[in-house]
């Protein structure tokens, strides 16, 4: 876990990638999800800064 | 004078255009080739992406080209992600998308994997199976639907073969219960092919050495499948969920000629309620923002996909 925060700290491409990933994943789950209707509003916002944040952290050093 | 590719490539260019390219340099003649296929890339994709953006801030209608379309801000999109409707079309979606998938992956890869034994007519079968995928979406939803018909119907009929129900007494395109059903059997039927051959390219990728190093080594042949067989198979599994998700995520003319998104909406998935709103309803604007929510999600799903093929594939 701290290794995942220093990465984060330093502007390592591995864990900004992961957490890009968490955020789309998350997204997605949110927008499909049978459970509650508040997860689906704020599902599009969720998937598209994690899609964003994917673009640009592909570009940061390993 | 040597008889290269390139040399002919330059015998046969007529003196005009010779003397016109004669002076440039390689890079602005590589642009005068490339520059077409920029250009219809920007004209087809990058245009339509933005102009769709733009048009998904406004209540812009088609079919009123002459009005002025106004500026509305995030309406468009504040009012799907609040439409209950439209969240029940986002379920219908992916209870769609993972069964269609789930099953097509399971029967393709066991397909895959008894076709790539050899035995006799291993060819014949090949050529059978893959059958229904060169069929058209709307030849496909047409026979099922008859074959669906619960009165003379051959789908109802095998079915009261093994369960002793009456044929008559349930109807796959006519039940709430039954209809999101009856769409996941007919593209598994149809696209299951598709993932079998991808599956069946994976499978005669691995080398004989390896199975025969594994025998010596007495690895069992369960051992040998988990091993083996599924780590050099996953890329190419990988490939074909994303194939299958992208496109059943867009799939639209097979679910409209079975059931045209009924009983009720209960398989109407996205793209069928895209198409009304943006070409029965004539709201281009707020479709427009619909589209858009549909693109990045799918965009989102793909970059993480592709990220994992790649990282699979470097193992």
């Amino acid at each position: 876990m701290s290794n995942f925060l220093t990465g984060l700290m330093r502007l390592k491409r591995g864990p900004w990638e992961m957490l890009a990933t968490i955020l789309i994943g998350l997204g997605v789950f949110m927008l499909m999800q049978p459970f509650a209707i508040w997860l689906y509003t704020y599902s599009f916002i969720t998937t598209l800064v994690g899609t964003v944040m994917f673009i640009i952290v592909s570009h940061f050093k390993d | 004078m040597t008889d290269t590719p390139a040399a002919r490539a330059a015998q046969a260019t007529p003196p005009n255009v010779a003397r016109k390219i004669k002076g440039l340099s390689d890079r602005a003649i590589a642009w005068i080739f490339v520059g077409p296929t920029i250009f219809l890339l920007l004209a087809i994709n990058i245009f339509p992406l933005i102009w769709t953006i733009r048009l998904s801030f406004t209540n812009f209608k088609a079919n009123r080209i002459n009005r002025e379309p106004e500026w509305v801000g995030l309406r468009n999109y504040e009012r799907i992600l609040t439409d209950s409707d439209i969240w029940l079309n986002m379920q219908a979606t992916a209870h769609f998308l993972f069964w269609t998938i789930f099953f097509q992956v399971l029967i393709g890869f066991t397909l895959a994997y008894l076709i790539n034994k050899k035995f006799k007519g291993n060819d014949l079968w090949t050529t059978i199976i893959v059958l229904p995928m060169m069929l058209s979406p709307a030849v496909v939803g047409n026979f099922w639907k008859f074959l669906y018909q619960p009165q003379i119907g051959l789908f109802n009929y095998i079915v009261a073969f093994f369960t002793g129900k009456d044929p008559s007494s349930f109807e796959m395109l006519g039940s709430v219960d039954l209809a999101p059903w009856s769409i996941v059997i007919v593209d598994t039927w149809m696209w299951t092919p598709f993932v079998m051959l991808i599956c069946l390219a994976g499978l005669r990728s691995i080398p004989d050495y390896i199975y025969e190093a594994a025998e010596v080594d007495r690895a069992s042949k369960l051992r040998q499948f988990f091993t083996i067989t599924i780590p050099m198979v996953l890329p190419f599994l990988m490939l074909a969920v994303l194939f299958r998700g992208i496109e059943n995520f867009k799939m639209f003319d097979l679910v409209v000629q079975l059931t045209g998104g009924g009983p009720g909406s209960t398989t109407e998935l996205t793209s069928i309620n895209l198409k009304r709103e943006a070409f029965e309803k004539w709201r281009t604007g707020y479709a427009s923002a619909y589209a858009i929510i549909l693109f990045v999600t799918v965009f989102g799903l793909a970059s993480i996909y592709v990220k994992a093929l790649n990282k699979v594939k470097e193992r």
